[in-house]
């Protein structure tokens, strides 16, 4: 889209106030993290040098990790594809799934705690110990992200002529959903990919409360020792989460799909 | 299809991943059924017995023991060091109710807590379910007016309430000193008065203060009024953060919790200094346990003898908290130099409220504290 | 035959009547519904059916209706609605803004993935870190305090007192809003197809009356969707405002929190379920208002 001049103004303008405020606080962190200690004159990196030294870092971020692969598998072998399935097939459906959808954000993450730790005591006895099992509270807790990007990318793509040219064209259902409108919906698709990964690397306290050790419980753990310690891992998570979702291509050249017109 | 292999393969990858990622403490069940029926070490069959059952165990788990609370810290390494065992720590600001909510939630876990380190008040709400009998070595030595006749709970330390605060804002002489100006947007009370002790002990503490009573916690409230008032008070819970930050720069605690600001600070070249009112000392016991359901019974049982010997006990003294055997560790001689430059050899604790007041408060604070400091 | 007829034509399965072949269709959302119902229904109707009883275990109505008729709980709740709808209209523009102001750059350019990474992380930073990251900025010893001191000693942002309230909670969340709307909203702006601002400008309409009559009503029904989802957002968030205003119980989360939680003695499961209860009935009411919203909507809507 060719902007006009004071169109891009403007648009310069949002981008810097709106970047200014977000990366502000992340600049008072690492502010904070470095600061002088006391006696001594220069900014340090001693809190950021203690990160490597602690082994139950690494630990914990191996298993926030593996619950992130496992979420990021549900999403595109079950949620994806029933919400790509409701919104061809199921019209009726579409707002009790956006209700279900949305219900894990109208609970406090305690409140989730209270009613899922039933089922958690009976996975850690009869199942595994293993935080992997986490990923089945947090594909929940994602749903309201994922189905929202979702939804927004399907509301204005023809998904029913897509669908129905490829079915005409000889492709099972399978095919359809995997091979042709999940391409399609790329971006939508990777939105909550992005949130997912996101929220799985930074969720707290349901697994403080289920007691398992992921990134984040170690992280406030590392914290109690000293405040500085505790901001300069805590930045570092997300560095490092930037990192990951930065390397993930979002988008792909998909235009040609969208303006093969099916008259 | 491209997209079948890949699911196939992608299910694969992620059982092995599940069953990739270690899973915690490997407990043997039978010992584990044996040392869960130990009540003490006579009966175990000697410390040594114990100590051998836990290193089979490998791992000890803890809960809503800060390392920076009373000199944990400290006591943590040196069991660590001693028995070569693992410590898992979990929610370290968890209050006692949400020690009794963990052990409900992970009952016949392997993360479920092995120990607890209980306020009077939450911990006997439960003695009759949530706790395994145990007499340490020690038990002849704790007074028999404070300790459950059973042994399920034990009391382990109190200490003072005091304010502590950053030395460069000079030195505070008397508690009114805290209206001034000087203090704006900096004072901190340790935890909501209705729901944590240290809260509750420090309203206790400025009602005596400013002549009201362990029976009448109204002077306190409306001490904190004002204090709110002069735009002083925040409602933000203090923490090792908070203070380094600047941002809690007076706070209402425990001794034993100020002990490690002011380490802290000195090394930073700075100092933290703490005050207490003349008569206005109060303290309250923490009370230490053994889970019915610990996954770790031997380490569990280890843990408390740990700490109810000078052994351990030294470490919370550093911390400025006083141990219950504290008289014992006096007399025998056991109690370390650094310990007695800390606390002093002084036997004597703080007064503690009652049951009756404590419920008392209470009810008072839960029909006026949100109202007095505008935390709603 | 019209297109659509021609597509239902397409689309048989089998033989059988209507009725059946849409049953059939059902089979379908089975693996989600067992999932969902496993991980999120059940654990759900377990917290809400235990605001029916007391603490003994007795069936009563007593929680639910007198709870919120307690100054000490309608006013959090008052408070919990109040932040939500702020902040989910300032975080939904904002986000939006900065969706479409980023999303007329190169869409698979290092600085569209930088943006998208740093969105992501940032809609997912809460909890104590943000509370924390915002005291290192605004506080006591803050890098903005300490430079809004160089100008006066009185001035808004020189006492930091201003973020221990309300406003300062809603600050706060705004940083992950933000974030959030832009991620979620960005798929949207991006399917606009540029064919229709190529068509308006054709026909000879300003870029005022391609936005007023072309792309904002086209966006709405997303940006609303957007906002709706800011709004639950907000509602439950609970680490952020626990780490903030640690003491007092000015949002229902942290009364909920406080409901569960105590060192003396006070804490009530069935109030923390009474008050979880009386959070899902919102989110359904404010779904069901949603939903008469888009149906409204989409009698204007027909792109399809």
């Amino acid at each position: 889209m060719k902007l006009s001049i004071p169109g891009r103004i403007f648009r310069a303008f949002i981008i810097i106030v709106t970047g200014l405020y977000l990366l502000g606080p992340l600049y008072g962190m690492l502010d904070f993290s470095t600061k002088p200690l006391g006696l001594e004159g220069g900014r340090t990196l001693r809190a950021w040098t203690a990160i490597g030294k602690n082994p139950d870092v690494i630990s914990s971020l191996i298993a926030s990790f593996s619950i992130a692969i496992v979420v990021m598998l549900l999403i595109f072998l079950l949620v994806v594809p029933t919400v790509i399935w409701v919104h061809l097939k199921l019209p009726a459906f579409r707002r009790p799934m956006e209700l279900i959808c949305l219900l894990p954000l109208a609970i406090p993450a305690i409140v989730i705690v209270v009613g899922i730790a039933p089922l958690y005591r009976w996975i850690s006895i009869n199942v595994t110990e293993s935080p992997v099992t986490l990923s089945g509270v947090y594909a929940m807790l994602i749903l309201p992200y994922t189905y929202r990007s979702l939804s927004a990318a399907l509301d204005l793509v023809d998904i029913a002529t897509l669908a129905e040219a490829a079915r005409t064209l000889g492709a099972s259902t399978m095919r359809t959903i995997f091979g042709v409108v999940m391409p399609t919906i790329r971006s939508g698709i990777m939105s909550g990919v992005v949130i997912s990964i996101a929220l799985v690397l930074g969720e707290f306290t349901i697994s403080a409360l289920l007691a398992f050790d992921t990134l984040q419980v170690v992280i406030y753990l590392l914290g109690r020792q000293d405040g500085k310690i505790a901001v300069a891992v805590a930045l570092s998570a997300l560095l490092f989460v930037f990192a990951i979702l930065f390397a993930i291509p979002t988008t792909k050249r998909q235009r040609v799909i969208l303006d093969a017109d099916v008259a | 299809m491209k997209f079948n292999k890949f699911t196939r393969s992608a299910v694969v990858l992620s059982v092995a991943a599940a069953l990739a990622v270690p899973t915690f403490a490997i407990t043997s069940a039978s010992a584990a059924s044996k040392a869960s029926t130990w009540t003490s070490a006579k009966q175990a069959g000697g410390i040594a017995k114990i100590a051998a059952a836990c290193k089979k165990e490998g791992q000890l788990n803890i809960i809503a023991t800060p390392v920076d609370w009373a000199n944990y810290g400290e006591i943590i390494e040196n069991f660590k060091k001693k028995y070569k065992v693992k410590i898992d720590s979990n929610i370290p600001d968890g209050s006692s109710q949400d020690e009794i909510d963990q052990a409900n939630a992970l009952k016949g876990t392997k993360r479920s807590p092995d120990v607890f380190d209980m306020g009077t008040t939450v911990g006997y709400k439960y003695i009759d379910t949530h706790y395994a009998p145990y007499k340490v070595t020690n038990w002849a030595k704790i007074p028999a007016n404070l300790k459950d006749p059973q042994g399920r709970l034990t009391p382990n330390y109190t200490g003072v309430l005091t304010i502590g605060y950053d030395g460069a804002l000079g030195t505070i002489t008397k508690l009114d000193d805290l209206l001034d100006p000087k203090f704006k947007g900096v004072v901190a009370l340790n935890g909501d008065p209705t729901k944590a002790s240290a809260g509750l002990n420090g309203l206790f503490m400025t009602s005596l203060a400013n002549g009201g009573s362990l029976d009448d916690i109204s002077k306190g409230v409306e001490w904190f009024k004002k204090l709110k008032a002069a735009g002083n008070f925040i409602n933000v819970d203090p923490n090792t953060a908070t203070i380094d930050s600047g941002q809690t720069r007076v706070v209402f605690d425990w001794t034993y919790n100020h002990k490690s600001h002011q380490d802290r600070f000195k090394a930073a070249g700075k100092s933290w200094k703490t005050f207490t009112p003349k008569g206005a000392e109060v303290g309250s016991w923490y009370n230490a346990g053994v889970s019915p359901w610990a996954p770790h019974p031997a380490c569990a049982r280890l843990w408390m003898e740990f700490i109810y010997t000078a052994e351990g006990s030294n470490s919370w003294a550093k911390g400025g908290a006083s141990p219950v055997i504290w008289p014992m560790m006096i007399k025998d001689k056991t109690a370390s130099k650094e310990a007695i430059a800390v606390i002093g050899s002084g036997t004597g604790v703080a007064r503690v409220a009652s049951a009756e007041q404590l419920a008392a408060a209470n009810t008072y604070l839960v029909a006026n504290w949100a109202a007095a400091v505008g935390t709603r | 035959m019209t297109q659509s007829q021609i597509a239902r034509a397409g689309s048989s399965t089998g033989t059988g009547s209507r009725f059946w072949r849409n049953k059939k269709d059902y089979l379908g959302v089975i693996p989600f519904l067992v999932f969902t119902g496993l991980f999120l229904l059940w654990p759900t109707v377990n917290v809400v059916y235990g605001a029916f009883f007391t603490e003994e275990g007795e069936f009563s109505l007593d929680y639910i209706v007198n709870t919120i008729q307690e100054e000490a709980h309608w006013i959090p709740f008052l408070n919990t609605l109040k932040i939500s709808f702020w902040t989910s209209i300032v975080g939904g523009l904002i986000g939006a803004l900065f969706a479409w102001a980023i999303s007329t750059g190169k869409p698979d350019g290092i600085g569209r993935r930088f943006v998208m990474a740093t969105g992501g992380v940032l809609a997912q930073f809460g909890g104590v870190m943000l509370a924390f990251a915002f005291f290192a900025t605004f506080g006591f010893n803050g890098f903005v305090t300490t430079f809004a001191l160089k100008f006066s000693d009185t001035n808004f942002l020189a006492s930091p007192a201003w973020l221990y309230g309300l406003f300062g909670l809603g600050v706060v969340y705004t940083f992950f809003q933000i974030p959030l709307m832009f991620i979620v909203f960005l798929p949207a702006v991006e399917n606009l197809k540029p064919q229709w601002s190529e068509a308006s400008q054709s026909l000879g309409g300003s870029s005022k009356d391609y936005w007023f009559r072309i792309g904002f009503p086209v966006l709405f029904p997303s940006f609303l969707g957007g906002v709706l989802l800011l709004f639950v957002n907000a509602f439950s968030a609970y680490a952020t405002a626990a780490a903030l205003i640690s003491q007092g119980t000015i949002i229902t989360p942290l009364d909920i929190g406080s409901a569960l939680s105590s060192e003396t003695g006070g804490a009530s499961a069935p109030l923390a379920k009474t008050l979880s209860l009386y959070m899902v009935a919102v989110v359904v009411i404010v779904m069901a208002l949603y939903s008469l919203l888009r149906k409204r909507v989409s009698k204007w809507e027909n792109t399809k």
